[in-house]
């Protein structure tokens, strides 16, 4: 125990007192922020400058009004669709919008032409537009009058309400829950696989420079790898520690600064609802903020020490494992892929399925299987999991880690002795099965 | 000190040793000779623990190995390394302490070594910052600093120039006289002759010759003899196939079942013996004749 505590000892001042961690460190916080603002700033100044882009529309069923809107306007010159086309590709107009004549009830054969490929955005915007025209359409020939039409268009948000065991009442908001999941199912994912390299190059390190051999005179090979697994995720723990330290502390600063209230002071207003109701205006705000107070932040944050751990510790064994295989990180690529490969399954499925329905089947089982569990599980949190299956999932993905290290430590402890020779598959197999 | 008894290892597709016994005694330097392969780094690694036997016994003083008895162990293997970016001093210490020594006693212990070499003052560089040579004294006091009783050394002057493996030499044997056992595995004969009290020579998984230099030797001897002859009173046989310089005769004689001092006195009637010494094989030529016979079996 004590020689496992002098491994993580050397694992982990040896990556702390290196420059580089402390650069990382330092600057992640602030590049991050950085980097976001450069993108809204683009954002933005694109829009100002943003040169209104004029479509041509040539409307032959002369039912469509395209109204104009800040980024795009229409307008209907001329009436041949080759002299549009010209246009457009004579930089005159935009894009050429072509509506034949259509059946209402089957609306096929609308064109929009260009010279670049128009952005979601635009052909979202056309397709509603056109959508909700030929709705009106329908409605006006079943005899209701547009008048009536407009005084029944409102605007609505729903706000979402689930209701706990004991009736108690929590204000539910999918996009808080959505950014939630969304970060922190990538910052396992990101841990998992910057550390786990950490891991490998170590081992690589030890077992090419041939110091593994004298190591291995004095403690066993499991307890080196180990300390070494250990010891580098101690070092991610500090560096996300100080980065959540850094971070708060600039947020706070930076919320001092443009003159926000304080998240105290904003709890404060939310623990007295009638206060917080007679004041209309901070009615957003604290809608997030009631939404946030909702959200079951033991279990969250437990929740996410437990995968993060648990995710780092079941790959970092097998990245320990096949850092142990080869002599050189270049011939480790034929070994990532069985790592990666679930991994990135786990990374997909928190876009794909677990953000999006995350009572899905295919959620579920994600966050059951230990191997995708501690990505995909973090994507559910914030939604609320039964707690039948939080408690199956994290006692899978310890069986899940033990497993690997288990297996991990047959191969490392015969991997790291071995030198020139290029493990296939088959013989990492006959390293498992092999007795010692 | 230490004693082997029919060791046995296999790997999956070939025998590393096979019913191999040895007994090193306390306070020797005792040689470990053989080829590529024979299965010398899969003995040594056996008595460093680092992995096991099929069967057999290894006893360090009397009693089977224990993880305690890593201590009592330093351990220089041939292919061996230092963390190329750690300081002198922090690598020094976390060896010393991995092999069980307090964090003071390390330091002592360190001191005093970086001492007695003369190298206190690299205690803050890096080992990438120091040469080969310089990398292989710092690699040497690993292996010494926790006080071992036993000492194993596999090719410990590789890497060495000349005047440093001098030093490493003379470091051996000051150790020996405190008392410390020392296991030299080499291919270099010319240190064994200089060094080792007992060798034992292993081939193709088998111990194939152990004994004191001098038993060994003798064991080999051809039974030849160097003879130089003058003042030639008679024609010498042709037999013989003598070379003269001047009036010195010199040829190699076959004891052939005479005892030495028969053959003498049938040399001194032919004239004046000047030179009459028995041929002994070097250990170059003893492992050589050995490894060939026993390859070829």
């Amino acid at each position: 125990m004590n020689k496992i505590f002098l491994v993580i000892q050397r694992e982990y001042l040896s990556r702390v007192k290196k420059k580089s961690f402390l650069i990382a460190t330092l600057l992640t916080p602030l590049i991050f922020p950085a980097i976001m603002g450069v993108f809204v700033w683009i954002a933005m100044s694109e829009k100002e400058n943003q040169s209104l882009r004029i479509i041509e529309v040539i409307d032959e069923t002369d039912l469509f009004f395209m109204e104009s809107s800040e980024q795009y306007a229409f307008t209907s010159s001329v009436d041949d669709p080759e002299e549009a086309k010209q246009m457009v590709q004579e930089g005159d107009r935009y894009g050429f919008l072509h509506i034949p004549k259509i059946d209402l009830a089957n609306p096929q054969g609308i064109q929009f032409y260009g010279v670049e490929n128009p952005s979601l955005s635009l052909m979202g915007y056309l397709e509603s537009a056109l959508k909700r025209k030929i709705e009106d359409q329908k409605l006006y020939q079943l005899g209701i009058d547009p008048k009536v039409l407009k005084e029944i268009r409102t605007d609505i948000s729903i706000q979402s309400i689930t209701l706990g065991e004991q009736g108690e009442e929590k204000v539910n908001d999918a996009t808080v829950n959505y950014a939630l999941g969304f970060i922190s199912g990538i910052l396992i994912y990101v841990f998992i696989f910057v550390y786990g390299n950490q891991i490998m190059q170590g081992v690589i390190e030890e077992k090419s420079s041939r110091i593994v051999e004298i190591l291995v005179s004095s403690l066993k090979p499991f307890q080196l790898m180990m300390g070494k697994i250990v010891g580098i995720g101690a070092v991610g723990l500090t560096q996300f520690l100080i980065w959540v330290l850094l971070i708060g502390t600039l947020s706070t600063v930076v919320m001092g600064v443009l003159g926000m209230q304080m998240p105290q002071q904003q709890a404060m207003e939310l623990a007295n609802p009638e206060f917080a109701q007679a004041t209309p205006d901070a009615g957003e705000v604290a809608t997030i903020l009631q939404v946030i107070n909702g959200i079951d932040f033991v279990t969250l944050v437990f929740s996410f020490i437990i995968y993060f751990l648990g995710g780092y510790l079941l790959y970092g064994a097998l990245f320990a494992a096949v850092g142990s295989a080869v002599d050189a990180p270049s011939d480790a690529q034929q070994f990532m892929f069985p790592i990666t490969i679930p991994l990135i399954v786990a990374y997909m499925g928190l876009f794909v399925f677990v953000l999006q329905d995350p009572t899905s089947s295919a959620s579920f089982w994600l966050s059951i299987i230990p191997l995708t569990s501690p990505i995909a599980m973090m994507g559910r949190i914030s939604y609320g999991v039964p707690f039948w299956e939080l408690a199956l999932s994290m006692g899978l993905l310890v069986l899940g880690f033990l497993f690997t290290t288990w297996l991990a430590g047959k191969i490392y402890r015969i991997g790291i002795l071995m030198h020139g020779t290029k493990p296939t598959y088959r013989i990492l197999w006959k390293w498992i099965k092999a007795s010692q | 000190m230490l004693q082997i008894t029919q060791l046995n290892k296999s790997y999956e597709n070939h025998k590393a040793l096979t019913d191999v016994s040895l007994s090193v005694p306390k306070g020797v330097i005792f040689g470990l000779l053989g080829p590529n392969g024979a299965g010398k780094t899969t003995l040594i690694r056996i008595i460093n623990q680092i992995i096991e036997q099929d069967s057999g016994t290894v006893e360090l003083d009397g009693k089977p190995l224990s993880p305690e008895d890593i201590k009592k162990i330093g351990y220089l293997p041939e292919e061996r390394g230092l963390y190329k970016k750690m300081k002198v001093w922090d690598q020094l210490v976390y060896f010393a302490r991995l092999k069980g020594l307090s964090q003071d006693e390390a330091k002592r212990q360190i001191k005093s070594w970086l001492e007695k070499l003369e190298i206190a003052s690299w205690r803050d560089k890096k080992i990438e910052d120091l040469s080969k040579g310089m990398a292989q004294k710092i690699q040497f006091i690993s292996t010494v600093v926790h006080r071992p009783s036993l000492l194993i050394l596999d090719e410990p002057f590789s890497g060495f120039d000349p005047v440093n493996a001098e030093i490493i030499k003379n470091e051996i044997l000051e150790l020996k006289k405190n008392g410390t056992t020392v296991i030299l595995s080499t291919h270099r004969m010319e240190s064994v002759e200089l060094l080792c009290d007992q060798i034992a020579m292993i081939n193709r998984s088998r111990k194939i010759l152990d004994g004191t230099i001098r038993e060994v030797k003798s064991s080999f001897r051809p039974e030849v003899f160097q003879i130089s002859l003058a003042r030639i009173k008679r024609d010498l046989p042709m037999e013989w196939i003598a070379n003269n310089q001047g009036d010195i005769w010199d040829f190699t004689l076959p004891l052939s079942g005479r005892m030495p001092n028969q053959l003498l006195n049938e040399l001194m009637e032919f004239g004046e013996v000047m030179e009459f010494r028995e041929q002994i094989p070097s250990m170059e030529e003893i492992f050589i004749h050995q490894v060939k016979s026993t390859s070829h079996e």
